[in-house]
Parts: structure tokens; C-alpha cells; sequence
């Protein structure tokens, strides 16, 4: 049981960091280009999701992502939505974490690193894949993982929909056993040591990384 | 090759070219001076498009760099470029920071580009360097495979800005040497550069500018030896020794 709620809890977190990082992007070059619709878009997502507390935002969705699905995609009422609504939920609120992450990140690559690929003949494109964005990602990848850290923790709050994650099953087994206060000091044991290996190992590759 | 026509450029009030006006046929060096903040760089930025400019017009090989229709990556891409602080690519090795523009841009295939752009480390001599990464080389030996970077491009003409500020003064022979090297052979270059020794030993002209404004643009006897301004005469009198 205990292994199960784990699963989900690293198949949220999982899921949240690779779509969040990649709309995250997408929103962080929005926010840096020269269009100002597209500036002001991203701006208003960004600040949009920063200000609302990340369990408020899951309830919403818990609330929204269902009726949505069953209406466009006629779902059965009976289909049981709460992780996709999580799944979506976690994503969007943390690609704009992410995309704060990205754009500080591309900021930190010096100008001339545009003008040195536009001088090649590069697009605008083929800078930030080939040149921008993979020096953006090493500075920044620490970051990128530290936000993911959090992510995993904050995961623990899908129990206001009553989804079976790690922390949820520890929750269950202590109350089903009459042990709830060694069940959640065993829970926050574990966490502590993912979180604590995790960035651990962040700052190892850091030290190992062989350019600048 | 290249014709600027009344270029003028301003940022808010500040106005950074005046109404410049100049060429540079096939085979010609021009060397560009002056006092920093003359707009030299700047200058040199809108040949190919880095820097926009207001009014005026610019062609390279009859494309005008103005014109909103123009695609600038094409012209860019047949344009070499040398920066003062080198822009290597950081996370590239130096063999992927000569090939990726011929792949990626010009679409050739990898062993093609290999065997282009080993073949012009070589000559600028940092190809026993090939595998290591821009951080682990000097100075000057980053700057020789920026150059080796543009021309694997097959430029029709090159632009250096300020090549040698960024250098330690014991390097900035062997980046002068690859230039001069170049021009010898008849390539297309306009050089910012304060290094007058270049500029006596291959310019074809040179042009003194001062806030933005081309004040000079003459053979490069005529500049050093009278040079027809004031403010030519004493920023050659404060450079040259």
C-alpha cells in the first residue's frame, strides 16, 4: 500500500516537472520576446498562479477538470478523474514556477551569445534550442531541481481530494491501525531522505560539471 | 560589396550614426577607428543586421539589410563575424563550435563539416585543440577558432570587431598574424581595431570616426600621413607611438 501511494506520488511529480518545465519554457521565452501580447499573456499566467495558494488551485480543478472532461469529451460520470485533474493541475501551477526558473536562466546567458549564433545565420529558434537554452538549462539546473523537491513534497496535498498518495496511505494505514504518530513520523522520514539525497546529488554534479 | 548610405541610428535622443555614407569592394580591408563611443561598433553591427538602424540603407551584395523582406539569418549566414570577447559556444567543443553552423545553417553533412572546419583550425593552429571545450583555451586561441568558426561558413566577407581589446597584449600577435594571413589572401574585411600596425600593413583605407560620424575615409597613406582632421590627427598622435 505504502509502495503504491509512492508510485503516485512520483508519477505526479514526474509528470508536473517534465510538462511544467516544458510549458515553463514556452511561457519564459513568451515572457522575454518582443511581442507584447505575448509578453503580457505570460505575465498574467505567471503572476496569475504565484498569487493562489497551490492547495486551493488543486481543489478548483478537482472541481472543473471532471465537468470538463465529461462535457467535451463525454466521460462517464462514473470515471474516476481526481489524477487527472492533479496531473493538470500541478502542471500548470508549477510551470509557472518553472518559467521564472527558465527566464532567469536565459538571462544568465550573456548577449553575445545571441548575436554570435544570429551572426552564424542562425533563427531565433535555432538559437535558444542549439545555443541558448542548453547553457540556460546547466546554469539553472540546479534550481530546476530544487523546485522539483518541493514539487514532490507539495504532492502530499492531493489528500484534499482523497487520492491514495504516500503521504494519503501513511495517513490511512495509522488511522486503520490506532498508529497514526509513527506512521507520519515514519512518512516525514522518508521524504526527508528522497528530498535530502535528491539535492545531495544536485550539488555533487554541480562540482563535477566540466565547463565554466 | 557592401554599401552604406546615409545610416543614421539613435537611441531616444541619443544618436549614435550620422548620415553615414561608405563602401567596401571585394578585396578591400578597411580598417574603422576612433574614440570609444565614436559608434564604430555600432557601425560595424548593422552590415549585418545585428544592429537595426532608422534611416539610410544598407546593401551587401545587392540584398538590403533594411528591407523587412529581407531574410537577415540567410544574409547572416554568408557573412563572417568576429567578436571582441570571442562568443564561443561554452557547451560545445571547439570541433562542434566550427561545424554546427555549416550543419545546423548551411545543411551540410557532418563529414563534410568536419573535414572544413579541421581544415581551418589547422590553418589558424589550434587544431590539436579540437576535443577540448572554449574554457580550457587561451585567449588568443579562442579568438583563432572564432575565426576558424566564421570562415568554415565560406564567407563572402568578414567583419571583426575589435578582435584584439579582449586579448593579453603577448596574444594579440597570433590573432593579428591569422588577419593579416587572411587579407593577404584578397578576403573581404571591414576591422574595428585600434592595432594602427595592422592597419599600415594591410589596410587598403581606413575610416576615422568620431560621435558617429565617418569624419575620415581615405587610402591608408593618405590617413597616416595627413590625415585632413584635427580630431584624427590628435587620436593618432594618442594612439600611435
Amino acid at each position: 500500500m505504502l509502495g503504491d501511494g509512492m508510485a503516485l506520488s512520483l508519477e505526479i511529480t514526474a509528470v508536473a516537472v517534465a510538462v511544467g518545465i516544458v510549458w515553463g519554457a514556452l511561457l519564459a521565452m513568451m515572457r522575454l520576446s518582443g511581442i507584447r501580447l505575448l509578453r503580457w499573456s505570460a505575465v498574467g499566467y505567471v503572476n496569475l498562479f504565484r498569487s493562489i495558494p497551490l492547495v486551493m488551485v488543486l481543489l478548483w480543478f478537482f472541481l472543473i477538470v471532471p465537468q470538463v472532461l465529461q462535457r467535451v469529451l463525454t466521460v462517464s460520470p462514473d470515471r474516476d478523474l481526481r489524477l487527472a485533474s492533479a496531473l493538470v493541475a500541478f502542471s500548470l501551477f508549477e510551470a509557472a514556477y518553472y518559467s521564472e526558473i527558465i527566464r532567469a536562466g536565459i538571462q544568465s546567458v550573456s548577449k553575445g551569445q545571441l548575436a554570435a549564433s544570429f551572426a552564424l545565420g542562425m533563427t531565433y529558434g535555432q538559437s535558444m534550442r542549439l545555443i541558448i537554452l542548453p547553457q540556460a538549462f546547466r546554469n539553472m539546473l540546479p534550481l530546476l531541481v530544487m523546485q522539483g523537491i518541493v514539487l514532490f513534497q507539495d504532492t502530499s496535498l492531493v489528500y484534499v481530494s482523497a487520492l491514495a498518495d504516500f503521504f494519503g496511505q501513511a495517513y490511512g494505514i495509522g488511522e486503520r491501525d490506532g498508529r497514526i504518530v509513527e506512521l507520519l513520523l515514519f512518512a516525514g522520514a522518508v521524504y526527508f531522505v528522497i528530498c535530502f539525497t535528491a539535492s545531495s546529488l544536485v550539488r555533487r554534479f554541480q562540482k563535477a560539471s566540466e565547463w565554466q | 560589396m557592401i554599401h552604406l548610405e546615409k545610416v543614421s541610428k539613435s537611441y531616444g535622443s541619443f544618436r549614435v550614426l550620422r548620415q553615414c555614407t561608405t563602401q567596401v569592394s571585394k578585396g578591400d580591408v578597411v580598417v574603422v577607428c576612433g574614440p570609444s563611443g565614436s559608434g564604430k561598433s555600432t557601425l560595424i553591427k548593422t552590415v549585418n543586421g545585428l544592429e537595426p538602424f532608422q534611416e539610410g540603407e544598407i546593401t551587401v551584395d545587392g540584398t538590403s539589410v533594411g528591407d523587412p523582406r529581407t531574410n537577415l539569418s540567410k544574409l547572416r549566414a554568408r557573412i563572417g563575424m568576429v567578436f571582441q570577447t570571442f562568443e564561443l559556444f561554452p557547451h560545445l567543443s571547439i570541433r562542434e563550435n566550427v561545424t554546427i553552423g555549416q550543419v545546423k545553417v548551411l545543411g551540410r553533412s557532418l563529414e563534410e563539416s568536419n573535414a572544413k572546419g579541421l581544415k581551418y583550425l589547422d590553418r589558424v593552429g589550434v587544431i590539436a585543440q579540437q576535443d577540448k571545450y572554449p574554457s580550457q583555451l587561451s585567449g588568443g586561441q579562442q579568438q583563432r577558432v572564432a575565426i576558424a568558426r566564421a570562415l568554415s561558413m565560406d564567407p563572402i566577407a568578414m567583419l571583426f570587431d575589435e578582435p584584439t581589446s579582449a586579448l593579453d597584449p603577448e596574444m594579440i600577435n597570433e590573432v593579428l598574424d591569422v588577419m593579416v594571413g587572411l587579407a593577404q589572401e584578397g578576403m573581404t574585411m571591414m576591422v574595428v581595431t585600434h592595432e594602427m600596425g595592422f592597419a599600415r600593413k594591410v589596410a587598403s583605407r581606413v575610416i576615422f570616426m568620431d560621435q558617429g560620424r565617418i569624419v575620415e575615409d581615405s587610402p591608408k597613406e593618405v590617413f597616416f600621413s595627413s590625415p585632413r582632421s584635427e580630431r584624427a590627427r590628435e587620436f593618432l598622435a594618442k594612439i600611435v607611438h
